[in-house]
């Protein structure tokens, strides 16, 4: 009981903060709510006994990713009070697909039952059998680096691509509009 | 969830939208982890004292899911710091303004 009541705090902390984030026109204060915002994920992830996601959630997703957000902010102008876009069409998409959502879930199992069908599969193999070949007790580390390895090494391969995507990026002076516009002209 | 969408549709300053994507994201890896709990377990780490874990598989694929997110969040930023190096301004409306400007 305490365990959903845990949950249900800090999922409403979320919605307040989602909501500060719709309404802040600073691009500074976007930035850190957005790190409140995967702190309290990286509570949540605790609670549901997720520890190495929190782990990563805090250092990656809250740390790192708030870091480049403040670089990308200070270099940028701050932020104007313009008018919403798209209010009406994005009000009935958000609806619909929340209706949709909650059908699909209702049809979940519940919340924690040990019999669900995730829970049967594969998984109880991995947890008996992977301190044996890998003597090492955290299971999600044996995942990770051993039974789905490729998976990982393919994840390197996306994070190598985004590196030099945003070194690109970032240092090429070509992409200038005028330059465009000129040679559109020309032809 | 919808309020990441809804940010990402309705704002018109980029780096805002970057930010609704990246709720978006952490709203369905809280979903995908909750699908993992197990009632009465304990983190999937194994010690002799307990036997209950809640399932590990879920948690490695969030795990790689954090890292690419991140990784996309980053390419984002350069696209918006690009695109203000060039035109001056990150707000859409300004934007295809400024574009249909210099069509005529």
């Amino acid at each position: 009981m305490n365990f959903l009541l845990i949950n249900f705090f800090l999922i409403s902390l979320l919605l307040i903060t989602t909501f500060f984030i719709f309404k802040s026109t600073s691009l500074i204060g976007i930035v850190a709510l957005t790190g409140a915002f995967t702190l309290l994920c990286s509570a949540i992830y605790v609670n549901l006994d997720a520890v190495d996601v929190a782990f990563t959630e805090a250092a990656v997703g809250s740390g790192i990713s708030t870091i480049l957000m403040v670089m990308a902010a200070a270099k940028l102008p701050e932020g104007k009070k313009n008018k919403l876009i798209n209010l009406f069409p994005s009000i009935i998409l958000a609806i619909s697909i929340s209706l949709v959502l909650i059908l699909i879930i209702s049809n979940l199992p519940l919340l924690g039952d040990p019999n669900a069908p995730i829970h049967l599969h594969v998984v109880p193999e991995y947890i008996k059998e992977s301190k044996d070949f890998f003597h090492i007790p955290n299971v999600v580390t044996n995942i990770l680096a051993s039974y789905r390895g490729f998976d990982t090494l393919g994840e390197t391969i996306v994070i190598f691509t985004a590196g030099l995507g945003v070194i690109v990026l970032l240092t090429s002076n070509t992409l200038n509009r005028k330059t465009k516009f000129k040679n559109k002209e020309k032809k | 969830m919808m309020g990441g969408l809804f940010i990402i549709i309705t704002s018109q300053n980029y780096l805002k939208k970057i930010v609704g994507l990246a709720i978006f994201q952490t709203a369905v890896f809280v979903f995908f982890v909750s699908l993992a709990k197990v009632l009465d377990g304990t983190a999937p780490i194994l010690t002799k004292s307990l036997s209950v874990y809640s399932n590990p598989l879920p948690h490695v694929l969030i795990l790689t899911a954090i890292v690419v997110g991140v990784a996309t969040s980053a390419l984002g930023l350069a696209l918006v710091l690009q695109i203000y190096k060039n035109y001056g301004t990150i707000e859409e409306k300004e934007i295809e303004n400024l574009e249909l400007k210099s069509d005529k």
